[in-house]
């Protein structure tokens, strides 16, 4: 098959960038979007032209590393799915393929399609963990967990922080991201200790980090690549409410 | 050079208890005095730097990655092994070191892998204990489920994302000290080489990816937790940026790189589909649960799979190994759909590969069931091959998955080089020449969290609080030589890329240092491989320059190690006159066709040491000693 790809091109974080156009003949529709861009770039590296950089790693949908709106969408077309997992089956012969870096704040573009995500990063050292040290913990069968609970866990914990939620919302909000974490620890009984700090730190770094607002229109959770549930904002927000205005509450000096 | 290992007097199941007392301690207060570098944020490397930091050392952490939460791990699928027993089915600290032993094919160290057997039990604990969502009955406690080369069920997972859940508890942990302060986190780092004053490690130089500027970093010991090597092959299921430079640059340093040959194939991957690809893609072990592994009886049948009636099938390996039918190691189970493809029995496009069915599992137990267990990989099949794995068997072939070789360690996990350590699957010592399944994930925190906490305080007690200032001269002639270097690669401007000579030398490791080796073929290999050396250093073209972000000069910078390393394979591959587990000499085989080991003159671990740019490694020996397990020729019939 054939494409045509209009590519965002922006050597670094000042300069303005713009779309770039590239004509790919003869692609195999078994190869994944990532092997299509691979292809382009030795092209382009053999007309001594510099490759399109982009974040990817393991390639397998998991590490969470690549990340780029394709025709306007985060990770693509398909649902749940990265877009190194997306495979060029699903694009028409002769089609116009837009393809940009994420588009938010919070996110500043570094080069092409890469962006710095570290503000993620910063969101879980808030608090995103329960604080235990290295030994000295209770044998794994001593607290039984409801099967339905570890399963609900689970689904939250499953978001590979890959910065889509972000990307799809109109206010680049980081909600799902952040109500994932707070919801797979809130969910366990080990996690219920911190539940209150947790989510008053968590959801303050959020915001500090410029973060928008959320709106419940949930293309988060539409675009999300591993189907995150919006149930996570919900108890997010029960969290943080419960962290307000709980009866719980002891003031520690 | 003499090749300590270090293993404690005693009996086996003493050892590290023993050790462990004798070990020199550090005072609390006095921890806080010692800079300790962490290259890779893996399970072991953010596992040792997060309870090194809790303990009071100072950490720096690197990785190449964007966020320490992308390293590899993240993407072992399976589960992780720990002899718990809590299946009452017969499981215990001495039969997960045995199997462990016997899986690789009796060429590990019995000390480690006991000490290995022994933590595995605290991992789970620990694991729980930071919310890692494991698999669960409907009692509440956790499940296991059976695994490749064990007769016991004591795989715990969370469902096929087991490496995700136990990496990202791991960067929990990690983000808690970078929160307070502990541990100061590069990401978008790459360490170049290793700064070594006195013959002691004493800090890294570095690269940030981001601006391409060479930093030097002091500390009193550094760590390496960089993973395996599998990217040698160019096609592998490595990450795209798994890469094996810190190690390499650490052996050019003087550090002994041990068993470079025993590289892991794994059975269930998706084949090969065209000249395009960049990685090879595994489907989980556990699989094999329920998957029954056939192919044809006949030759070159082109009937579709459901089209070819139940007595044409031939399930080889339930044929073959009745007693651990499609579950016998990674291994055996390569080797044999090597053979029944090299028959012309291969199924696909291609030939080369055989099916993984999965209709009886979904007669016997439904589609629920096995969706719970399975779904997601199946999903991933389907994203990938365009086939519906609930409806149509999976196709599979064998790929470089793992690398039991890696930097020679003691038992204290450090290397020749004193104040440098290596752990997870950086080092070669617990899984011999094979490694058994769900078993790298138990390797990579058992040595972060319950073994390099306790070693590195026994050198540290003996080093003074000094650290070897940024302008020492060590640094900087390290600087200079990895500036050069990246200099010289953006001026050579040839014709080829990198990803062409990358590709090139994966084939010549593929064909002749891969599933089967001959003396003929690697004798091959080594001219190919020397003939591509010489081609990247006057041909490789790699545009922009070194003082930028540039990701061609990444990966020219790591290829040039992956090529060096890939001869140095071929030489121990070459050496070893035997077949051991993933290493197999056609020319060493029993009658049925399994591996033939040479125990009288190959029990030994070959440790290689570089004596400079054009000379050959010179081969050191550790001898192993088995006094607790007998040798016996493998069998899973």
């Amino acid at each position: 098959m054939n494409v045509t790809l209009k590519i965002w091109r922006q050597k670094n974080a000042s300069d303005k960038g713009k779309f770039e156009t590239y004509d790919m003949k003869d692609i195999n529709t078994h190869m994944s979007f990532l092997e299509m861009v691979d292809v382009l770039n030795e092209k382009l590296e053999q007309e001594g032209i510099e490759p399109v950089h982009f974040d990817h790693d393991c390639r397998e949908g998991i590490c969470g590393s690549c990340a780029m709106y394709i025709n306007g969408r985060p990770h693509g077309p398909q649902k749940g799915t990265t877009a190194c997992q997306l495979h060029m089956r699903h694009f028409n012969d002769g089609e116009t393929i837009v393809v940009e870096p994420w588009r938010a704040k919070a996110f500043p573009v570094i080069k092409d399609l890469m962006v710095d995500r570290t503000a993620f990063d910063r969101i879980i050292q808030a608090g995103g963990y329960i604080s235990v040290n290295t030994g000295g913990v209770p044998d794994a069968n001593e607290i039984p967990v409801p099967k339905a609970m570890a399963d609900e866990a689970f689904n939250a914990a499953a978001c590979i922080g890959c910065g889509a939620c972000v990307a799809a919302c109109k206010n680049a909000s980081a909600m799902l991201f952040v109500g994932a974490k707070i919801s797979q620890l809130a969910l366990l009984p080990q996690g219920q200790v911190e539940h209150q700090q947790r989510a008053e730190r968590m959801i303050a770094q959020m915001d500090a980090e410029g973060f928008g607002a959320c709106s419940n229109t949930g293309a988060c959770s539409a675009e999300c690549p591993k189907e995150i549930d919006m149930a996570s904002i919900a108890r997010m927000n029960r969290e943080f409410l419960k962290a307000k205005v709980g009866s719980d509450q002891i003031e520690v000096e | 050079m003499n090749l300590d290992s270090k293993v404690p007097e005693g009996p086996i199941a003493e050892k590290w208890t023993k050790h462990k007392f004798n070990l020199k301690l550090v005072n609390p207060a006095n921890k806080r005095k010692y800079d300790i570098i962490v290259v890779g944020t893996g399970l072991a490397g953010a596992s040792a730097a997060a309870s090194l930091a809790e303990l009071g050392y100072n950490v720096k952490s690197f990785c190449f990655q964007d966020s320490p939460r992308r390293a590899h791990s993240i993407a072992a699928q399976g589960g992780i092994n720990a002899a718990k027993n809590y299946q009452n089915d017969g499981d215990s600290v001495f039969r997960l070191f045995y199997d462990t032993v016997k899986g690789g094919d009796y060429r590990s160290r019995e000390a480690n892998v006991y000490r290995l057997s022994e933590v595995s039990v605290n991992i789970i604990d620990q694991c729980v204990a930071q919310g890692v969502p494991f698999a669960r009955e409907y009692g509440g406690l956790l499940a296991n489920r059976s695994f490749g080369g064990a007769q016991v069920s004591r795989t715990f997972y969370a469902r096929g994302q087991t490496g995700q859940q136990l990496l990202l508890g791991a960067y929990g942990a990690l983000s808690r000290q970078i929160a307070n302060g502990k541990v100061k986190m590069y990401p978008r780092t790459e360490m170049l080489d290793l700064v070594m004053v006195d013959g002691k490690a004493r800090g890294i130089v570095t690269r940030n990816l981001l601006t391409g500027e060479i930093e030097s970093h002091n500390g009193h010991a550094v760590i390496l937790a960089t993973g395996g090597y599998g990217n040698v092959f160019f096609l592998s299921t490595n990450a795209m940026g798994s890469n094996a430079t810190a190690a390499w640059r650490a052996h050019k340093k003087g550090a002994l790189f041990a068993n470079p040959c025993y590289t892991q194939i794994h059975p269930t991957c998706i084949p090969v589909s065209g000249e395009y690809q960049s990685k090879l893609t595994l489907m989980s072990e556990s699989l094999r649960n329920d998957g029954r592994v056939w192919v044809p009886k006949k030759e070159d049948d082109n009937r579709t799979p459901k089209d070819i009636p139940e007595d044409e099938r031939d399930y080889y390996l339930e044929r073959k190994y009745p007693s651990f039918g499609n579950l016998v190691p990674r291994d055996v189970a390569s080797r044999n759909a090597k053979a029944v493809c090299d028959e012309g029995r291969g199924v696909g496009k291609t030939g080369l590969a055989v099916y993984l069915d999965f209709a009886d599992a979904i007669k016997r137990d439904g589609e629920e069931l096995i969706s719970a267990k399975y779904g997601n990989l199946f999903e991933m099949y389907e994203k990938i091959t365009g086939d519906n794995p609930y409806k149509t068997p999976m196709m599979i072939y064998p790929a470089v998955h793992y690398t039991m070789g890696g930097l020679w360690v003691d038992y204290n996990l450090m290397t020749n080089i004193p104040g440098l350590y290596s752990l997870g699957e950086c080092n070669f010592s617990d899984h011999g020449a094979n490694r058994l399944g769900a078993s790298a994930l138990m390797q990579g925190l058992a040595d972060g969290y319950f073994v390099i906490p306790y070693t590195i305080g026994d050198y540290l007690a003996g080093t003074s609080y000094e650290k070897t200032p940024l302008t020492h001269e060590a640094f900087k002639t390290a600087e200079n030589k990895v500036k050069d270097l990246m200099k010289k690669l953006v001026s050579i401007k040839g014709t080829q890329t990198v990803d062409q000579l990358h590709k090139k030398l994966g084939r010549v490791m593929w064909d002749k240092c891969g599933m089967s080796r001959t003396e003929e073929g690697l004798k091959e290999a080594r001219e190919e491989v020397k003939k591509i050396k010489e081609e990247f250093w006057n041909d490789v073209k790699v545009l922009g320059t070194d003082e930028e972000l540039n990701q061609t000069l990444e990966k020219a910078s790591r290829l040039a190690d992956f090529i060096e390393l890939g001869a140095l394979m071929i030489e121990d591959a070459l050496t070893r006159n035997e077949s051991a587990g993933g290493h197999f000499r056609e020319e060493y085989q029993t009658p049925e066709g399994e591996a033939k080991r040479d125990d009288e003159n190959y029990s030994y671990v070959a440790a290689w040491e570089y004596t400079g740019e054009n000379t050959a490694e010179k081969l050191h020996q550790e001898s192993l000693v088995f006094e607790n397990v007998k040798l016996t020729q493998r069998s899973y019939k």
